[in-house]
C-alpha cells in the first residue's frame, strides 16, 4: 500500500456514500414526526351516528345537529319548493348530482334526499369550509330577483339552492355533501350510517 | 479592570470584533431617511413579542376545552394580565405595519438589486413565517374568528389537486379544526416559528452587513473609498450615529404603540376582531367574515377569482411574484428617484391597489366589491408585467458619483 498518494476517488467514494446512507437514515427518522401528525386514534374513533328526532320540525324550517363535530341540517321542503327545484338545471354547475363523491347512491336523484321533502345536508361549505346560511325567501334584495331559496356562504358568496347544488360562477367547486343516513323510523334519522336497504 | 477583562473576554469569544464589525465599525451610508427606522423598529418589535410572548403562555392554556376561558382569565384576573395580552396582540399589527413600511421601503429604493438579492429573499421568508406565526397566533384565543379563519385558511391547501384532502387532514390532525389543530399550532407558534424567525434574522442582517447598506440615492459607498483608511467617504459608524438616530425612532413609535394599546387595542375591530371574543362554535360562521387586516390585500384576491384552485393559486402568485423581484426588475438604477415616470406610476399603482384591495376583503360581498376586487386585483398583478416589460431599456436619469444630501 502506497504512504504518499491520497486516492482521491476512493476517499470520494466514501464521502458520498456516508452522506446518502446518512439522508435515507434521515428519512426513517422523519416518518415518526410527520406521521404524529395524522389524527390520532381517539380522533378516528369519535364522531359516532346520531339520531335525530324530525317530529316536531315544520315545513321550510330548517334543524341543525352536531355529527363529527360538523354541522347537519335538516330541513323540511315545501311541495312549492321541489316543484322550483326542476326549474334551476341551467343555473347549476352539477344539476343532476354526477359527483358521486358529493352523496351516497340513494340520494343521487331530483331532489338529493331519501325522502323527496326531507333534505339532509353537511352544512359545510366545499369551498373553504365555512357554514352557510340558510335562505329560504324569495328574491331577497341582497341576492337577486332569481334567489329561488337555499344556501348562501358569507365568506366568499357561493351559493347553493335548495337541494344544496352549487351555481355556476361561485368559487365552491362541487354540490353540499349529503351524509350517509336512514330512517330508522317515520320521524326518526340516524345521521352517520347508510343502513341496511335503501 | 474592565479593560483586562474585556482582554480575557477576547482571548475566548470575538466580542469586540463582532462589536466592531456590526456596529462601532459598520459604516452605513450617511443619507439614510426616514424610511430607515423600520428595519430595526421590526427587531424591537420582535424582542417585544417574544418577551410579551414568553408571559402569556405563562397563563394561557392550550387545551380545546379551556383555551377560550384561559385568555378571559389572563384578561380579567392575572394581575396586569390584561397589559401583557394588549401588548402581543398590538405587537402582531405593528409587526405588520412596520415590516411592510420596511418593505415598500425596499421597493422605492430598488434595495433588492444585484448585489442584495439574498438580503430581500431571507426578508421575504422571514415575512412568510411572520404571517405563519400571527396566522397560528390568531387560533389560540379560540374564539369565532380564530376557528373559522383557521378553518378557511386550512381548506385553501385542500385546492391541491390530488393531494388535497389528505393534506388538511395532516395539518388539522383530525376531521375538523379541534384540540389537536390547536395545540400544534400552538407549539408552532412558540417554539418551531420563533426560532425560524430568529435564525432568518440573523442571517438578513449578516448578508446585510457582508454587502453593505444600501441608501435613498442607490448608489453604492464603497465605490468611493478613503485612499488610506478604506472607509467609504459617505459612510457613517452604525454605532453611535444610527444607534442614536434610531432611537428617536423607537420614541415615537413607543408613543403610537402606547396609544393603540391603551386606548384602542381591538383597533375598532380590525386588530382584534369583534367576533373572537365570542367562544368558538363549529356549528356556526359569523355572519361577516374576514381577516385580520394584514392579510386583507391576499384575501380579496382570493375572492375575487371565481373558482377554488384558481382564486387559490392567484392568492399564492401575489406573495410568490414579489420573491422574484430582484428578477423581475431589470433596470440597473436602483433608486426612484432616478427610475422613468412609468416606474413612479407603476409603484404607485401597486401600492394603492394593494391598499384598495386590503380595503376591499373588509367589506361584505356584493357584486361591486367583488368587481372591484377582480379590477384591483388584475392591477395588482400588472405591476409585475409592467415592471418586466419597461425595466429594461427604461429612461432613467444620470445617476450622481456620491450620495446627495
Amino acid at each position: 500500500m502506497s504512504t504518499d498518494a491520497v486516492d482521491k476517488g476512493k476517499r470520494r467514494f466514501l464521502t458520498l456514500a456516508t452522506t446518502v446512507v446518512g439522508a435515507v437514515g434521515a428519512g426513517f427518522v422523519a416518518v415518526p414526526f410527520l406521521a404524529s401528525w395524522m389524527p390520532s386514534e381517539r380522533a378516528k374513533n369519535a364522531g359516532a351516528p346520531v339520531e335525530v328526532d324530525i317530529s316536531k320540525l315544520e315545513e321550510g324550517r330548517m334543524l341543525t345537529v352536531e355529527w363529527q363535530s360538523k354541522p347537519v341540517w335538516i330541513i323540511k321542503r315545501s311541495a312549492k319548493t321541489l316543484s322550483d327545484l326542476k326549474t334551476m338545471d341551467d343555473q347549476l354547475r352539477d344539476p343532476d348530482s354526477e359527483n358521486v363523491d358529493q352523496q351516497p347512491p340513494y340520494a343521487q336523484n331530483e331532489t338529493r334526499s331519501r325522502k323527496p321533502e326531507t333534505l339532509v345536508l353537511v352544512g359545510i361549505c366545499t369551498h373553504l369550509g365555512c357554514s352557510p346560511t340558510y335562505r329560504p325567501d324569495i328574491a331577497p334584495a341582497d341576492l337577486g330577483a332569481d334567489w329561488n331559496g337555499g344556501f348562501f356562504c358569507p365568506c366568499h358568496s357561493s351559493r347553493f339552492d335548495m337541494a344544496g347544488r352549487v351555481y355556476t360562477g361561485v368559487p365552491a367547486p362541487t354540490n353540499l355533501v349529503v351524509p350517509p343516513h336512514y330512517y330508522v323510523s317515520e320521524n326518526a334519522i340516524l345521521v352517520g350510517q347508510d343502513g341496511g336497504a335503501a | 479592570m474592565g479593560k483586562s477583562l474585556l482582554n480575557w473576554i477576547d482571548d475566548r469569544f470575538p466580542l469586540t470584533k463582532m462589536w466592531n464589525e456590526h456596529l462601532a465599525e459598520y459604516y452605513a451610508p450617511k443619507n439614510f431617511n426616514f424610511w430607515y427606522f423600520f428595519g430595526s423598529l421590526a427587531l424591537m418589535v420582535l424582542v417585544i413579542q417574544i418577551i410579551s410572548g414568553i408571559f402569556l403562555v405563562m397563563h394561557y392554556k392550550p387545551d380545546g376545552a379551556t383555551a377560550f376561558a384561559s385568555v378571559e382569565y389572563i384578561m380579567r384576573d392575572v394581575p396586569y394580565g390584561w397589559l401583557i395580552r394588549y401588548i402581543h396582540s398590538t405587537g402582531a399589527t405593528a409587526f405588520f405595519i412596520v415590516v411592510y413600511l420596511h418593505m415598500l421601503r425596499g421597493l422605492m429604493y430598488g434595495s433588492y438589486k444585484k448585489p442584495r438579492e439574498l438580503i430581500w429573499l431571507f426578508g421575504m421568508f422571514i415575512y412568510l413565517a411572520l404571517m405563519a406565526e400571527a396566522f397560528m397566533g390568531y387560533l389560540l384565543p379560540w374564539g369565532q374568528m380564530s376557528y373559522w379563519g383557521a378553518q378557511v385558511i386550512i381548506s385553501l391547501f385542500g385546492a391541491i389537486p390530488v393531494i388535497g384532502d389528505d393534506l388538511t387532514l395532516w395539518i388539522r390532525g383530525d376531521f375538523v379544526i379541534s384540540d389537536a389543530t390547536l395545540n400544534r399550532f400552538f407549539s408552532l407558534h412558540v417554539i418551531a416559528l420563533p426560532l425560524v424567525l430568529l435564525f432568518l434574522v440573523v442571517a438578513h442582517i449578516l448578508a446585510l452587513h457582508e454587502v453593505g447598506s444600501n441608501n435613498p440615492d442607490g448608489v453604492e459607498i464603497k465605490k468611493n473609498k478613503d485612499p488610506v483608511t478604506h472607509i467609504p467617504l459617505d459612510g457613517i459608524p452604525f454605532h453611535p450615529y444610527y444607534t442614536v438616530k434610531d432611537i428617536v425612532g423607537v420614541v415615537v413609535f413607543l408613543f403610537f404603540f402606547a396609544a393603540v394599546m391603551f386606548y384602542f387595542p381591538d383597533g375598532g375591530g380590525y386588530f382584534l376582531e369583534h367576533a373572537n371574543f365570542i367562544a368558538s362554535d363549529p356549528l356556526k360562521t359569523p355572519e361577516h367574515i374576514a381577516p385580520v387586516w394584514y392579510f386583507t390585500p391576499f384575501y380579496a384576491i382570493l375572492r375575487a377569482v371565481p373558482d377554488k384552485l384558481m382564486g387559490v393559486g392567484a392568492m399564492g402568485a401575489a406573495i410568490v411574484l414579489l420573491f422574484f423581484m430582484p428578477w423581475i426588475d431589470r433596470c440597473k438604477v436602483k433608486s426612484v428617484r432616478y427610475r422613468s415616470g412609468i416606474y413612479k406610476a407603476n409603484l404607485g399603482m401597486f401600492v394603492v391597489s394593494f391598499v384598495v384591495l386590503g380595503w376591499l376583503a373588509m367589506q361584505p360581498v356584493t357584486s361591486t366589491i367583488t368587481l372591484m376586487s377582480q379590477i384591483f386585483s388584475v392591477l395588482y398583478f400588472s405591476f409585475f408585467i409592467v415592471l418586466f416589460i419597461t425595466s429594461k431599456n427604461e429612461a432613467t436619469k444620470p445617476v450622481p458619483d456620491r450620495v446627495t444630501q
